[in-house]
């Protein structure tokens, strides 16, 4: 295992990069510590499998550096790095057995026989396909498939770091969990480090100790999944996460109040914003529907099973608010925003607020 | 569930009927007619049973055909097959070498195969002939019209250039459709260059080149107009196949029964054949 430092990284797919929209990965830097539980998560096209092709060295970044342990691995193949690898659609080599399939990395690596049968048995009861052993891999469903191409990194008992690329893509719902489960089982069992890749908030969010934000080439947001609820640091990150999610709303500030058209809202401090566009940013779950408060129109009632989400309209504003399953919406709806909740943005970026 | 019955569906069917009858069924049943018959002309026919094919199985000539086209099928798929997987696995997987290959590989299957025996005729003449007069310039005594050594290895070399290209483009194909994702797997398991070939292309490759194996096979066995232009089938009978004997037979001789015997010997083979290779396919398809 090992700790993995991803330092001051750009990477272009141009030949010759010149404005920094040429860059897919636009300048990360951040460290894995060793043993952690890592989710990137961001939508398509942001830059998160560049990364993760970056850290397995199937790509070699256009600038910067990339640490094991503090050793420079930038210029090392992928096969000198030791990593292990599992991707969005199942690998596996069809022709070969089970066990075959698992022996494979170490036979590659001119590795005693009578330790390969002892590595590929402990790794066969690792991912719990010990009874499947002596049968072709083509014949397998697609999710014990994804457990042979993990099974092939786990094999090595000394590899750097485990990554994964999107792997339950395709997988049937209730088989996710399942794996999902497992793995993180494996990860607290074993000890590695993970990195998980995904555009799907839930399995971020239950996955990872630290989910890395990621959006248009760059990292905004590192954090707990906690974190990420409560603080989000841009923006994006409060649409992206939760369901539905933040409602962002243009306001003018005047010391601890804002001003949304008519109404006044008041801040919990006085935030530290003197330039930029400035927005409020609070979660459909600290919007409280009631008969005080600012007046709305109530557009829509969406029940969702747990809860209800309340679409209405506020000063011309689209909001979304979060009610109990048994709650009933007023005749005369007002909203009051929880100042536990208020977060307030200057230029899309989180600003602090002051006593 | 009530199903209605209505004959009229037959008129639906019957102009396949009526074009295989005529297109298939009607010419063999004339082979099978000639086949068990003598004439001398004038359309007087005696009865001869099974005298031609006796006299098929019993003649030399008609098995050193058979073997010589087997061991001409052997040689052009031992070496069209290996060649093709390795013009396919070097062949450009992006950017613009891919249609200039595709175009090139794809030239020689467009040239009609009279055409491919008069290159060749021309081309390897010890006294015209740019590749023959060259060889015999380098002190290599070459004459195909002579030698049936020299015959057999410009009638292979013919059938290897025309159609190498056929394994080549289905290897392609088979090789491009595999995703980058399993390469990949493959570096990080440290598989070595052969190690991916053994494990990952050839399996992937596996349908597409039974087909190319049947279709070659099927093709070689049946030659017959690139060897006729070149060598005739000669020099002797030293390239004479089956279907050079055949015509040999039937249009040289006019012996009209013995070459009906033949064909219809013939295309059972091509039938039996061709049923091994379906099954062996089907099978093989099943067990996926």
């Amino acid at each position: 295992m090992a700790r993995i430092d991803v330092n001051h990284i750009r990477h272009s797919y141009l030949p010759n990069p010149q404005k920094d929209s040429d860059f897919a990965l636009k300048e990360v830097h951040h460290i894995f510590e060793d043993g952690g539980a890592y989710a990137l998560l961001g939508p398509s096209g942001c830059g998160k499998t560049t990364l993760l092709n970056i850290i397995s060295g199937l790509l070699h970044p256009s600038h910067g550096q990339l640490l094991f342990n503090g050793r420079d691995v930038t210029k090392l193949s992928t096969q000198e790095r030791n990593i292990a690898q599992v991707f969005q659609f199942p690998v596996i080599y069809d022709t070969m057995t089970v066990y075959d399939n698992l022996a494979f990395p170490l036979r590659n690596r001119r590795v005693p026989e009578t330790d390969v049968d002892r590595k590929v048995r402990e790794t066969l009861d690792m991912i719990d396909l010990a009874g499947l052993a002596k049968k072709k891999a083509r014949g397998l469903t697609a999710d014990q498939k994804q457990k042979i191409s993990l099974g092939r990194g786990l094999v090595r008992s000394d590899v750097n770091a485990i990554l994964f690329d999107e792997p339950l893509t395709v997988i049937d719902p209730h088989m996710k969990w399942v794996l999902r489960s497992q793995l993180k089982q494996l990860h607290r069992r074993f000890g590695y480090t993970m990195v998980y890749v995904t555009h799907d908030q839930t399995e971020a969010l239950t996955f990872a100790d630290q989910v890395v934000v990621m959006y248009d080439g760059g990292i905004v947001q590192i954090g707990t999944p906690a974190e990420l609820f409560e603080r989000p640091r841009h923006t994006f990150v409060g649409y992206f996460i939760g369901s539905p999610g933040m409602n962002v709303l243009p306001v003018a500030l005047e010391g601890k109040t804002a001003k949304l058209g008519a109404q006044r809202i008041e801040l919990p401090g006085l935030p530290k914003a003197d330039k930029g566009a400035v927005e409020l940013g609070i979660r459909p779950e600290y919007v409280r529907l009631g008969r005080e408060g600012m007046a709305v129109q109530v557009s829509k009632v969406e029940d969702v099973g747990r809860h209800k989400v309340v679409r209405a309209n506020l000063e011309g504003k689209e909001i979304a608010a979060v009610i109990g399953e048994d709650d009933e919406v007023p005749a005369d709806p007002k909203v009051r925003f929880d100042p536990a909740g208020i977060n307030i943005y200057a230029d899309s970026w989180r600003v602090e607020m002051g006593a | 569930m009530d199903k209605t019955w209505n004959n009229k569906a037959w008129f639906l069917v019957l102009p396949v009927l009526v074009l295989v009858a005529f297109s298939a069924v009607i010419p063999l049943m004339t082979v099978v007619n000639y086949s068990v018959q003598d004439t001398f002309g004038n359309n007087v026919f005696f009865w001869a049973g099974t005298e031609w094919f006796e006299e098929l199985l019993a003649s030399n000539r008609f098995w050193e055909a058979m073997v010589r086209n087997l061991i001409f099928s052997f040689i052009i798929l031992a070496i069209e097959v290996p060649l093709g997987i390795f013009i396919a696995l070097n062949m450009p997987k992006k950017g613009w070498g891919v249609p200039v290959c595709l175009v090139l590989m794809a030239l020689p299957l467009l040239v009609p195969w009279n055409v491919v025996g008069t290159i060749w005729q021309v081309f390897g003449r010890n006294d015209i002939g740019l590749l023959g007069y060259y060889v015999n310039a380098l002190g290599i005594d070459y004459n195909y019209v002579q030698d049936p050594f020299d015959a057999w290895v410009t009638v292979i070399i013919m059938d290897v250039w025309h159609w190498t290209s056929l394994v080549v483009l289905l290897c392609y194909a088979g090789l491009v459709s595999i995703p980058d994702a399993f390469y990949q797997a493959a570096k990080i398991d440290g598989a070595s260059r052969w190690a991916v070939f053994r494990y990952i292309q050839l399996p992937k490759m596996q349908r597409v080149l039974l087909i190319a194996v049947l279709l070659r096979f099927m093709d070689s066995f049946m030659i017959y107009t690139e060897p006729f232009v070149v060598t005739g089938g000669g020099p002797g009978n030293s390239t004479t196949f089956l279907s050079i004997d055949l015509v040999k037979t039937a249009l040289g001789q006019f012996d009209l029964g013995p070459a009906a015997a033949m064909s219809l010997v013939y295309f059972l083979i091509i039938l039996l054949l061709s049923w091994v290779f379906y099954t062996v396919m089907t099978n093989y398809d099943a067990e996926r």
